[in-house]
């Protein structure tokens, strides 16, 4: 089992009011920025990673958000450099760099290139379509986010595998002569590993290039039917998959008793958490969902809130207030509510930390000591059998020492159970076992993905709750 | 008999479906961002003496979307390819709002293309005061409002768009909002191209229409639209307490206003 830290590296300084003020992380105006905090915090951060290299975590985990207080990883990859050179075993898995985003794919090939050869082949890069908000703030167009997706995917692969000098002449990219000096460290290319919330299209992907896909924190229930999903499609593509086909990020705080514990944990439903990243106009600009894709969410049941992507936003980003129109008021959530003014910041804050029992219930947050959290992680585990494995550390105005805490607790205790736990349940991890190497025969009977008599053990999420 | 057909026609290499009422001299419109708003009052009016020929704009409804468009400019130059094609120019044309956007690109590629031109509200040129709204990052509900200064006082607002905001209509403007999007995110629904190319148009009358409150296009465009179009003879209209929909707030006012610079 491989084991990551992650954190958002949110600016925990920002005045909460402001958040639930704006109704969501994104677009806090940045006059609530201060440049002491900022240098104070980047520099926190890369300690605390290399501190969990040193308590035996096998990976650091890196992420990418633009124009909010929520992450302040905005340029991911100077993170990743900087990690590449101080720490000297882990690996730096960055899940994802947002290629519709990226405007020259031929730039950050060299980029992780680089940081793949500093750090002599620790580096796992991964890709993401970024949220909505990033199209925004990047002045991306989303009606070309998957074109620009495959695109810049493609061109970026070919950067690290094709011999140059080439010629790349695209729809959306165009280069008139390709041959980065830098190539990876790691051949033919370093591996590459998908995050993913709920989108099936992306998982089907996934499987087609034999590329890890990490669920980010979902709702096990529908998780189970995109590995599903996956497994399927790796058979239809003629390989098995395995443990080692997928990963699961899971928030979580630890302390040393219970009571500090919870009194801490408190700090996850900051703001609204992760489900007030962005407000819907930002969350589901136009085209940024493919039409089949929010055709679907439109119908199914809000199982999920990570980075606020919920059926209930879509209709929200739909309607707008069309009340003196006909259009029946909704039993709009506290954001709407908000927006309309009939509730204040303070009572928007109460119904947010009232769920804080119910998203643990949920295991959309796992809160404890050691010994508590370990048995929910344990379920999470048989559930989805995942070969990696990212704990995320809380959010939220948790102090540093708080944070350090939970990091060492975890190294000490949580770690070593986990990768017994792993043991048992013959969990092999992307390096144990090559994704995609395990051929499949047509007909015959593949590997169960998941545990579907341990799933009838988990909780149910309250799908009202998100974090 | 109905007031107007919608038939899909081969044409300019697509399949282009085209609303059709009226019956007179053939008067080209061209509908805004969100689509066509449905058969409203002004065309009723519009349609007594005149044959409304009004093409859904490709990507929208009916009409799949051409992957060669890639910005307003391109699409002008594909719905001058259509009146060619269709014998139509040259013909007096109508646009809304991101269709008065599109009626000024096809003017600079062909002046000779339209008879006269009406362009209501256009987007397309930067308003040298205020901003376009960005009618990408607000939702669907934010960005209809916005086109009206006083929906209480316009009856009509009611009836855009078929009047009920059933699931197909919200995905129907789903489609449309990707589809402006995909020709006008940036930059942000105007090209600064635009304002030179329009000093080319000569010999073609034009009418610039405006609401005073528009919170979609300010009005400081208007300025910006007519110095652009110094070298032919244009008109400026300006309606008070009106937003980005003259035909539907000043509806009686606005038909007058066509009849009078069409005749």
């Amino acid at each position: 089992m491989h084991i990551m830290y992650f954190t958002e590296r949110p600016y925990r300084d920002v005045p909460e009011d402001e958040v639930i003020k704006n109704r969501s992380f994104f677009g806090v105006p940045n006059r609530f920025y201060d440049a002491q905090v900022g240098a104070r915090l980047y520099n926190e951060y890369l300690d605390e990673d290399v501190y969990a290299e040193e308590v035996g975590f096998d990976a650091i985990m890196l992420n990418e958000h633009h124009g909010n207080p929520f992450c302040m990883g905005a340029v991911m990859n100077v993170e990743a450099a900087i990690l590449a050179r101080i720490t000297k075993k882990v690996r730096i898995v960055l899940l994802g760099n947002p290629l519709p985003v990226v405007k020259n794919p031929v730039r950050l090939a060299e980029e992780l290139a680089e940081i793949d050869l500093i750090s002599k082949g620790r580096l796992v890069p991964g890709w993401v379509r970024g949220a909505g908000s990033e199209q925004i703030f990047n002045q991306a167009n989303p009606a070309y986010n998957r074109e620009y997706f495959n695109e810049a995917h493609d061109l970026v692969l070919a950067c690290w595998t094709k011999p140059g000098p080439f010629r790349w002449e695209g729809k959306h990219f165009n280069f008139r002569y390709v041959n980065p000096w830098a190539l990876p460290y790691q051949k033919p290319r370093p591996p590459i590993w998908i995050p993913g919330v709920i989108s099936a299209e992306t998982v089907v992907w996934c499987a087609k290039h034999r590329y890890p896909y990490i669920g980010l924190g979902t709702a096990l229930q529908s998780t189970v039917e995109l590995w599903n999903l996956y497994g399927q499609t790796a058979a239809d593509e003629g390989y098995m998959a395995g443990t080692e086909n997928f990963g699961y990020l899971q928030q979580i705080h630890v302390a040393e008793t219970e009571e500090e514990a919870q009194k801490q944990g408190r700090a996850a439903m900051f703001g609204g958490g992760a489900a007030n990243f962005s407000r819907p106009e930002h969350t589901l600009p136009p085209g940024y969902n493919s039409k089949e894709a929010t055709r679907r969410l439109a119908k199914q049941a809000t199982d999920y809130g990570f980075l606020g992507i919920t059926s209930e936003k879509l209709k929200e980003s739909q309607r707008g207030d069309l009340r003196h129109i006909g259009i029946p008021k909704q039993n709009g959530d506290t954001r709407d509510k908000l927006r309309k003014g009939e509730i204040s910041v303070e009572e928007a804050k109460k119904k947010i930390y009232a769920n804080y029992q119910k998203a643990q219930d949920g295991l959309q947050i796992i809160i404890g000591t050691p010994k508590t959290v370990i048995p929910k992680l344990k379920l999470i585990m048989e559930v989805l059998r995942p070969g990696v494995f990212g704990l995320f550390q809380a959010q939220g105005p948790l102090t540093t020492q708080q944070r350090l805490t939970s990091i060492r607790l975890m190294g000490q205790e949580v770690l070593p159970a986990m990768r017994e736990i792993a043991k048992g349940l013959g969990i092999v991890d992307p390096f144990e076992r090559e994704p995609g190497s395990r051929p499949y025969t047509s007909g015959t009977q593949y590997d169960s993905l998941v545990d579907l008599e341990a799933l009838k053990r988990a909780p149910k999420r309250d799908e009202s709750v998100r974090v | 008999m109905a007031e107007w057909t919608e038939e899909i026609t081969h044409i300019a290499g697509t399949d282009l479906a085209i609303v059709k009422g009226g019956k007179g001299k053939p008067l080209l419109i061209l509908h805004e961002e969100l689509g066509h708003p449905g058969w409203m009052s002004y065309h009723q009016e519009l349609a007594k003496d005149r044959t409304l020929i009004i093409p859904i704009q490709p990507g929208y409804g009916k009409s799949p979307r051409v992957e060669q468009i890639r910005n307003v400019h391109e699409l002008g130059l594909f719905y001058n390819w259509v009146l060619n094609e269709m014998n139509l120019a040259p013909i007096d044309v109508i646009g809304f709002s991101i269709g008065g956007w599109t009626a000024a690109e096809m003017a600079t590629a062909n002046s000779k293309i339209f008879r006269k031109m009406m362009l209501v509200a256009p987007s397309g040129i930067k308003p040298a005061e205020g901003e376009i709204l960005d009618i990408f990052a607000v939702t669907i509900g934010t960005q209809l409002n916005a086109t009206v200064h006083d929906a209480a006082a316009a009856p009509e607002f009611r009836k855009l768009y078929g009047g009920e905001r059933t699931p197909e209509q919200f995905e129907a403007f789903e489609e449309a909002r990707t589809e402006s999007a995909r020709i006008a995110w940036d930059p942000i629904l105007h090209n600064p191209s635009l304002p030179y190319f329009l000093q080319g148009v000569r010999g073609l009358p034009t009418h610039i229409v405006w609401g005073r409150e528009d919170a979609t296009v300010p009005v400081t465009a208007a300025d910006s639209y007519q110095v652009a179009l110094k070298n032919t003879d244009v008109k400026l209209t300006i309606f008070d307490h009106c937003g980005h929909r003259p035909e539907i707030e000043k509806s009686a006012e606005f038909v007058k206003l066509v009849r009078e610079f069409l005749a």
